[in-house]
């Protein structure tokens, strides 16, 4: 469990961050909480020659609560977005799912932008973000552009981040929908999802997302649009249609889809009495 | 009645035996001040590492550890070649075999040490690790035993080809260790033919892991200018490890100096001789400089000992009306690569022969057969007397299933099958004199306490609401009674690679009163600086507070057995209470020869002798430590200490009666463990507190080993479970809410009567949490199910019944 040896640079912002990342190509890494990354760099799965800690760049800090939008800086920490009590009354179902994250302890330390940007199906964040629409904002090289959470998740570990790109920034958009549920079977604090659901309802309008359930979040169109009107069977049968759950020690295949079903239901069961 | 109240107060100020004392250890532990190895740092040591295995069973063709040399820091790398000149490749087992200290020629489990790797610092010999090249040739993988012992299963073992008489007797397969038996099979069997109702059962009790939070380790420092070895580990028997040092070595056992300085947990874990203890002292004699070995996580996980993986076949056989009239059991043992249980040597199954339990069951038999897999070698005691808490597990299980057999009630089916009190000391068909019990009348504490027949009447309201539609929850009530058998042990039949079973304990009293005392035990969070000062406050006088406690360094602690198995107690506890009762006989002498009395005409009053029929004459503790050393009493050496070795007469024989109270979601699989009552019984009590906190340990490792902790291997051989992702440790928040309480049996051979009990929960707590999990389905037709129970195997078989169809 000890990694093998790197160079850490800590830039101040977000240019010499790319251009440290330029510099070394895929020899360099952005470390963000680590909490993620450093376990991986334990295990020696990832070699890493460069290590760029993003922990010094201010402009990658910060929440801002609009009316209309939320923006969240990447390297706002689990803690910070559970301790915003303004945020936690506009968007009630982050803070649900943040609380649902590991533990304490990580999410001290653990950002939403590691989240989001790491990649593993294990995450929390990505079905949560893809729900709610999400909007991830990348600076690299050649300048900036954005990314729909519902477009970034490619594969296991692949997204639509291009390796010299940084994520600085994630807009949400103020759900119009009054009911919301996060539900998260795991088998001890600070697990990953057994099977976990996002769900937003109300007002003629829903959002389905799945985690863990398959190498990248599952939001379901289909499931949505059911939900939307009211069809709570159809869009169960189109969640779980979209689903492709593995085999691990939390268990077969056939439990986990079952477990996938029971928590969905119980997320839109209780998304629609908030709705009310 | 004046004198009594001072009496009274005078032993309160002691902080003796009954006190709920607090913990003198917690202040260095709480503040991050203890000293564990790791904390251990001499000038210019270095660093070992292990090159692993990632096959379970391969040959091993080619070490090349010429690019590892040229990692910068790395100062040797030893494998089999190196070691087998000092005859050191291979190394003796607890149990009578040996095992590879180093891979020679071949693995036999993932995770098995290949190669060790100096460096100068641990960074460098993880790279070092990293840069050794091993060529394998992969062979065909057992992971079960019962195909280890097909006619035509892979060879594990070359090393012991054409060997057909093991370390306990005759092998009758090329993967078989040993048979061992006790009671009378064909009794048995005949019983079994002959009775009304015969219940049958395969009950596993799966493998695991003790997983101290601290891992193991030491530290190696061979002085070349004295010849004098130190060696500082997280060794649970520092004595006995000098001296398996000292055999091995071929180093004079005067020249070792073992220390075992605080330490994080045992649980067993750390009993055995690990690899890296040996290849840490060659690298201290090589390179002439300190060298520390450390696992980490995965290590700890994957090579050192596990636990349990005891597949028990059982039957047990009863009148109509319930009586128990025998019990049999056949057992297939999986003791992975090489046998390095930790048993007594006679007991290649531990006391797994305490398997009739609680019960009074004339006629029984067991045999048990150890097999070897390709697994991590290991079989250690995960805190309770050896494979006692896998005969609990056999026996709870067993009863319940006969119960479900007569359409009983388990609790009452227990009553009416538990030895009577009147029938101490009882000798049971399997070979063991029980000393001392009261089963009912802890059985009825227990029930009343729990208000068990109101528990019984909101579970068949739950069933019929389930049944219903009205809720998809079950209710599950779980029963045990359990019965423990310490403190080994008696050195006629109980020793270690020859070493007998006795402990020790010496007390040194100051002139002014205060003490210290040396043990043969070594505390791994059991609080003996507490309760040992305890002991002696109580016995001699003194305040405990006076009283320092040593232990874990064998040139200044007298020689004993090490901690495990429960023993410290009943074994070095009543070593504790013999040499205080030395040093109170002197100082009678002392008081007599002051007072100008006869001994006789003197009598003890908590911390003083006084004159009999004249309460003002009185000399106390205190007083007498003085003159000890500082009077010339005629024919009388001056000086106040004391030792005592002590061989006990019998094991002691705690009990308890546990019950669970479980809702168990049929959809999830999820569980919520509403009530756990927890009645122990260790005899007498010596601080309350401290058995409290063990029974809260013990029951939430139980828990844990109960509800989803395993050590899992897939058909290859490859460990799944090497992580705390997936090795399920419960945090504050998994871990239920217990209930303590407690009944008194004094041990009748125990100079205080006290009989252990920090592993009794761990004994306990499993069966009753399987029993909730088993009970809450048994309306639905649920016999048997293993554990552990986690989701997907609790949902498995709310599937299997059919519980999940619309
Ligand atoms: C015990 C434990 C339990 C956990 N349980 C959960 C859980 O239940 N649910 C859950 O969702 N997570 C869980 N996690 C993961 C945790 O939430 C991590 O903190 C998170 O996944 C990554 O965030 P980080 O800030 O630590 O990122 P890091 O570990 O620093 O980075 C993760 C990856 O993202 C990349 N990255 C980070 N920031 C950026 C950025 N701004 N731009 C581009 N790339 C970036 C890094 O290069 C790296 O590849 C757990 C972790 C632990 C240790």
């Amino acid at each position: 469990m000890i990694p093998a040896g790197f160079e850490y640079h800590r830039p101040a912002d977000i240019r010499s961050a790319i251009s440290i990342l330029q510099e070394h190509g895929d020899a360099a890494r952005v470390i963000a909480g680590g909490h993620s990354l450093i376990p991986m760099m334990k295990l020696r799965m990832t070699d890493i020659g460069h290590l760029v800690d993003l922990q010094a760049i201010g402009e990658l800090k910060g929440v801002e609560v609009g009316a209309e939008k939320v923006t969240l800086g990447a390297m706002t920490t689990q803690a910070e977005l559970i301790g915003n009590a303004a945020l936690g009354a506009k968007i009630p179902l982050l803070r649900e799912a943040a609380l649902q994250i590991a533990d304490p302890q990580v999410r001290y330390v653990g950002t939403v932008g590691g989240n989001v940007a790491n990649g593993d199906p294990g995450n929390d964040m990505p079905g949560l973000m893809q729900c709610l629409d999400a909007t991830y904002t990348l600076v690299g090289p050649d300048g900036t552009r954005d990314v729909a959470a519902r477009d970034f998740y490619e594969a296991a570990y692949f997204t639509a981040r291009g390796d010299e790109e940084i994520l600085t920034r994630i807009t949400i958009p103020v759900p119009a929908m009054k009911g919301y549920a996060y539900e998260k079977q795991k088998r001890k604090i600070g697990d990953y999802a057994t099977a976990a659901a996002a769900v937003l309802v109300g007002g003629g309008k829903a959002s389905v997302a799945m985690t863990n359930l398959s190498d990248t979040p599952i939001w379901s169109e289909a499931a949505g649009a059911a939900l939307a009107k009211g069809d709570v069977e159809g869009c169960v049968a189109a969640a779980m249609g979209a689903i492709a759950p593995s085999e691990d020690m939390r268990g077969p295949i056939a439990f986990k889809k079952h477990v996938a079903e029971v928590i969905l239901r119980r997320a839109i069961a209780k998304a629609q009495e908030r709705a009310k | 009645m004046k004198d009594e109240v001072t009496s009274k107060d005078r032993a309160a100020g002691l902080k003796g035996m009954g006190t709920s004392r607090k913990r003198v250890e917690d202040v260095r532990f709480t503040q991050g001040k203890g000293n564990y190895v790791d904390d251990i740092k001499l000038d210019g040591m270095l660093f070992g590492d292990f090159v692993r295995s990632p096959y379970a069973h391969a040959k091993v063709v080619n070490i090349d550890t010429s690019a590892a040399m040229k990692v910068p820091g790395v100062l040797a790398v030893l494998t089999a070649k190196e070691l087998a000149p000092l005859g050191l490749h291979w190394m003796p087992t607890l149990a009578g075999d040996k095992q590879m200290v180093l891979a020679d020629g071949k693995v036999l489990f993932q995770g098995q040490e290949v190669a060790f790797v100096v460096a100068t610092d641990r960074y460098a010999a993880a790279d070092g690790v990293e840069a050794v090249e091993v060529d394998y040739e992969e062979l065909p993988v057992v992971v079960d035993p019962f195909k280890a012992m097909e006619p035509d299963a892979p060879v594990l073992r070359e090393d012991l080809a054409g060997k057909m008489e093991g370390a306990h007797g005759p092998r009758k397969h090329h993967n078989h260790i040993f048979t061992w038996e006790a009671g009378e099979k064909d009794a048995t069997e005949k019983v079994l033919s002959g009775a009304d109702v015969v219940a049958e059962e395969m009950v596993y009790y799966h493998r695991t892991h003790p997983c101290p939070l601290e891992t193991c380790g030491c530290v190696a420092s061979m002085d070349k200018v004295t010849g004098k070895l130190t060696l500082y580990g997280t060794f649970q028997a520092p004595h006995a490890i000098r001296t398996v040092v000292a055999l091995i070595s071929g180093i004079a056992e005067h020249n070792i100096r073992v220390i075992s300085p605080d330490i994080g947990g045992g649980f067993g874990n750390k009993v055995g001789a690990y690899s890296g203890y040996v290849c840490s002292v060659v690298a201290s004699i090589v390179t002439g400089k300190p060298v520390k070995w450390v696992e980490d996580r995965m290590d700890n996980l994957m090579s050192t000992a596990f636990a349990r993986d005891y597949w028990m076949q059982g039957k047990i056989a009863a009148t109509k009306d319930g009586k128990i009239t025998g019990l049999w059991c056949h057992t297939t043992a999986d003791h992975g690569g090489f046998d390095a249980c930790a048993d007594p040597t006679k007991f290649p199954a531990g006391f797994m022969n305490i398997c009739t339990g609680s019960y009074d069951i004339p006629t029984a038999y067991l045999a048990v057969d150890g097999v070897y897999t390709n697994k991590a070698p290991g079989g250690v005691a995960y805190r309770c007397s050896f494979r006692v808490t896998e005969a609990a597990y056999f026996i709870e299980r067993m009863i319940e299933v006969l119960a479900i057999k007569l359409n009983m009630d388990a609790a009452e089916l227990r009553r009416i099958n538990f030895i009577r009190k009147d029938q101490f000391p009882y000798n049971s068909a399997l070979g063991w004199e029980y000393d001392s019990g009261d089963y009912h009348t802890a059985w009825d504490k227990a029930l009343k306490a729990v208000g068990y027949d109101a528990l019984r009447a909101e579970q068949a309201q739950r069933i019929a609401d389930f049944k219903a539609g009205k809720t998809r929850k079950l209710m599950g009530i779980g029963l045990t009674h359990f019965t423990e058998i310490v403190g080994a042990g008696p050195v006629k039949n109980c020793d270690i690679l020859g070493l007998g079973m006795f402990d020790s304990c010496e007390i040194r009293i100051h002139p002014t009163g205060s003490a210290i005392a040396r043990l043969g035990t070594i505390s791994q969070g059991q609080g003996h600086a507490t309760t040992f000062a305890q002991i002696i406050a109580s016995e001699i006088g003194l305040p405990a507070d006076d009283i320092t406690l040593e232990e874990g360094d064998t040139d200044t602690a007298p020689y004993g057995l090490g901690t495990y198995g429960s023993r410290s107690t009943p074994v070095a506890g009543a070593a504790t209470a013999m040499a205080a009762r030395k040093i109170r006989a002197k100082a009678q002498m002392i008081a007599a020869y002051l007072l100008e009395v006869h001994d006789d005409d003197l009598e003890w009053d908590v911390d003083r002798f006084v004159v009999k029929g004249d309460a003002t004459r009185f000399k106390t503790m205190k007083e007498l430590a003085f003159a000890a050393y500082n009077k010339a009493i005629p024919g009388l050496e001056p000086g106040l200490e004391a030792v005592s070795y002590y061989d006990p007469p019998n094991m002691t024989y705690p009990f308890g009666a546990y019950i669970c109270v479980m809702d168990i979601d049929v959809d999830t699989g999820e569980h919520d463990v509403r009530q756990f009552y927890a009645l122990d019984d260790c005899g007498t009590r010596i601080n309350p507190m401290i058995i409290e906190g063990q029974v809260h340990g013990g029951c939430t490792e139980g828990y844990a080993i109960a509800m989803g902790q395993e050590i899992a291997y897939d058909e290859m051989g490859n460990h799944k479970t090497a992580t705390l992702m997936d090795f399920f440790l419960p945090t504050a928040w998994e871990t239920p809410t217990y209930t303590t309480d407690f009944t008194v049996t004094p041990s009748p051979h125990h100079p205080i009567g006290a009989k252990g009990v920090g592993e009794s929960p761990n004994v306990g707590s499993v069966p009753c949490f399987s029993n909730a999990v088993h009970d809450a389905f048994r309306h639905f037709g649920l016999v048997q199910s293993h554990m552990p129970h986690d989701h997907w195997r609790i949902w498995k078989i709310a599937e299997d019944l059919g519980l999940h169809a619309e």
